[in-house]
């Protein structure tokens, strides 16, 4: 896959010699320096559409579940007195939370779907090669390139092994376990026999009670939190500071590298 | 100990009850089973002619408080029904006789109705020290426990005590006082949970057991699914108030006096699994949430340890801190925030220092040229 930019660069060799080339021609902002840094950019095609889509829709439910579950947890300033048939306010605070719910569990389950069917890339949400050697020594690269001790990131058309590592137990598992707890909980409102209840309600003796799988999942909400300060703060800290594209291949789907060496 | 047991209504008409409060009596259970009225006739039906369960109480690590509520059931027949209705043979605490008489009438009630005799536990044995915490008869309460459990037909857990452990449970449970399903694994148990359990529920219980010839239908904890199907805040009278987002805020603000959800008051009616706000306390006058102060959770499984009382959010002791989960959170995700912030700061420095060395190498060798 080659993109405009790549064949926009092909006559670098041309530009050189020095004069601007045909490609910059025109263009008022092209500095001698812009054109002496021209490197040949690759590019592949990494996040199906299926993918993209999940990932904004997906980020969006956690927005809503994360604020609507902490105001379940401590409801704001009360709503103002009068006939309890007027106002809905605490209600309609659940009621996003229980269908922002629904989007993450469905989007979930639509997104395993498409590990299956998807690219292998699509795969690397779900497991971990905790069994190979090579997968340890790439996680060790990455936990030194993260502590200054790399000079020289490495190249990566998925996600680095560190970086599935942490999407794998942060955000796969914790994911999960919400999805799981969540519905357990949302089942003893729905009642004993419901769908919910048939399927999740034993978690909630094997927490305790009630009132645990309620602490639990709200520690399972804090986790997530800090996945997502993990995960903003590395993707924009890559896109600046790797060499291949991390936010905007979220958004096209293609991951541009800067540079066209082999490793 | 009579020879041959009479029937519950026997028992009644002896006492002095009249035909009609006895049909009163049918009626009511069977309101409160959520039977239909249909029933009221099977549920006399059964009294007139059943021969009276024999059931063995012992006590174990309690208050007694089980015992109190349950001779303070609603309807006027049954603190007189009751006691009498199950043929009460052991009961350390309400027998007449004591020491080697009342164990040796336990042996015999053992003894003469083998496998047919309900065990109803109250409280809870502690396993530490080989059980010395608690002495029954000059023997571990324990011993007494898997004793009488053996030949039992079924066993009834009164009160949160026998069913997850209560107070003496609490962490760090010193005695190691362990439910009684946890000690007794082959026998079928009904966990009636409260500290104490509502009377209306214990004898509603025990009515169904006789009426029916079975066990109540359980829930996966083991509870009567027909007292404790729902939790106390799907049933709460104040729960427009709880939609609304009308919320108590002090226990002497106008929401209290306006009578709103105790919610932010630590209320633990969407939490607790009991029938509180159906059937009510003492005849039905009142209960906890409906007198002002909110639910404490005494049903659950490690109540005490979920506290505290008066906060929505539960401390988290597994972490060795006591702290509720937002603090923790908060703690958490500030640590986390705090090490981006100075990755970040080392990151854009050793970048500029990089660029700087970039340059310098491409100006030295400019220079060179």
């Amino acid at each position: 896959m080659t993109t405009g930019m790549s064949t926009g660069a092909k006559p670098s060799t041309a530009i050189a010699g020095g004069g601007p080339s045909p490609a910059v021609a025109g263009a008022d902002d092209v500095a001698p320096e812009d054109v002496a840094s021209l490197q040949k950019i690759t590019s592949v095609y990494v996040y199906e559409a299926p993918v993209r889509l999940w990932h904004w829709i997906n980020a969006l439910a956690i927005v809503v579940l994360a604020v609507t579950g902490y105001f379940i947890g401590s409801p704001p300033p009360a709503a103002a007195p009068g006939n309890t048939f007027d106002t809905f306010w605490f209600g309609y605070i659940r009621y996003a939370h229980f269908a922002a719910g629904y989007v993450l569990a469905v989007g979930f389950l639509g997104r395993i779907y498409w590990a299956i069917v998807g690219n292998h890339h699509a795969r690397q949400l779900f497991y971990v090669a905790l069994w190979s050697k090579k997968w340890w020594k790439e996680v060790l690269f990455e936990l030194r390139w993260y502590f200054f001790l790399e000079k020289r990131p490495k190249k990566y058309v998925g996600h680095n092994p560190l970086a599935q590592f942490a999407m794998f137990f942060l955000f796969t598992l914790g994911v999960t376990f919400q999805i799981v707890t969540g519905f357990a909980l949302y089942g003893e409102g729905l009642g004993e026999g419901s769908w919910a209840d048939t399927l999740f309600g034993w978690v909630i003796p094997l927490f305790g009670g009630s009132m645990d799988v309620h602490t639990w999942h709200h520690l399972g909400m804090w986790w997530i939190m800090m996945f997502i300060l993990t995960h903003v703060y590395v993707a924009i800290r890559e896109d600046i500071m790797s060499r291949q594209s991390i936010v905007s291949t979220m958004i096209s789907g293609t991951r541009t590298f800067k540079d066209d060496l082999p490793d | 100990m009579s020879q041959s047991i009479e029937t519950f209504y026997e028992v009644m008409r002896r006492q002095g009850i009249t035909r009609r409060s006895f049909l009163k009596f049918c009626s009511l259970t069977a309101a409160a089973l959520g039977l239909g009225p249909a029933f009221a006739p099977k549920i006399a039906n059964a009294m007139e002619t059943k021969p009276r369960t024999p059931v063995i109480w012992v006590h174990g690590l309690e208050c007694t408080c089980c015992s109190e509520s349950f001779i303070r059931s609603a309807h006027p027949l049954v603190k007189d029904v009751v006691l009498s209705m199950i043929s009460l043979d052991y009961d350390d605490t309400l027998m007449a006789s004591a020491g080697h008489q009342a164990e040796a009438a336990l042996q015999e009630t053992i003894e003469k109705y083998k496998g047919n005799y309900i065990l109803a536990v109250e409280g809870n044995p502690p396993l530490n020290e080989d059980g010395m915490y608690c002495i029954i008869g000059g023997k571990p309460f324990v011993e007494q426990l898997r004793h009488a459990a053996k030949d039992a037909k079924a066993i009834i857990s009164w009160g949160a005590c026998a069913s997850y452990g209560c107070v003496q449970a609490a962490k760090p449970n010193p005695t190691r006082a362990t439910p009684v399903h946890k000690v007794i694994t082959d026998k079928p148990i009904i966990k009636v949970p409260g500290c104490p359990p509502i009377a209306e529920v214990m004898t509603g219980v025990i009515t169904y057991m006789l009426t029916f010839d079975r066990m109540p239908e359980l829930d996966r904890q083991g509870r009567p699914k027909m007292f404790y199907g729902q939790r106390i805040h799907d049933k709460c009278y104040r729960r427009p108030h709880f939609d609304a987002g009308q919320f108590v805020e002090n226990w002497d603000d106008d929401a209290a006096r306006r009578g709103e959800c105790l919610y932010k008051m630590g209320c633990k009616g969407p939490t607790t699994y009991n029938a509180c706000s159906t059937v009510r306390w003492n005849e039905g006058v009142s209960f906890p949430i409906q007198s002002g102060h909110g639910c404490i959770g005494c049903s659950e499984d490690g109540f005490w340890d979920n506290g505290p009382f008066y906060d929505r959010l539960a401390q988290v002791k597994q972490f060795g801190v006591e702290e509720n989960a937002d603090t923790l959170g908060r703690a958490a995700a500030a640590g986390v925030g705090g090490a981006i912030a100075v990755h970040a700061a080392v990151s854009a420095l050793k970048r500029a220092q990089h660029k700087n060395e970039i340059k310098k190498g491409s100006s030295m060798s400019q220079g060179e040229e």
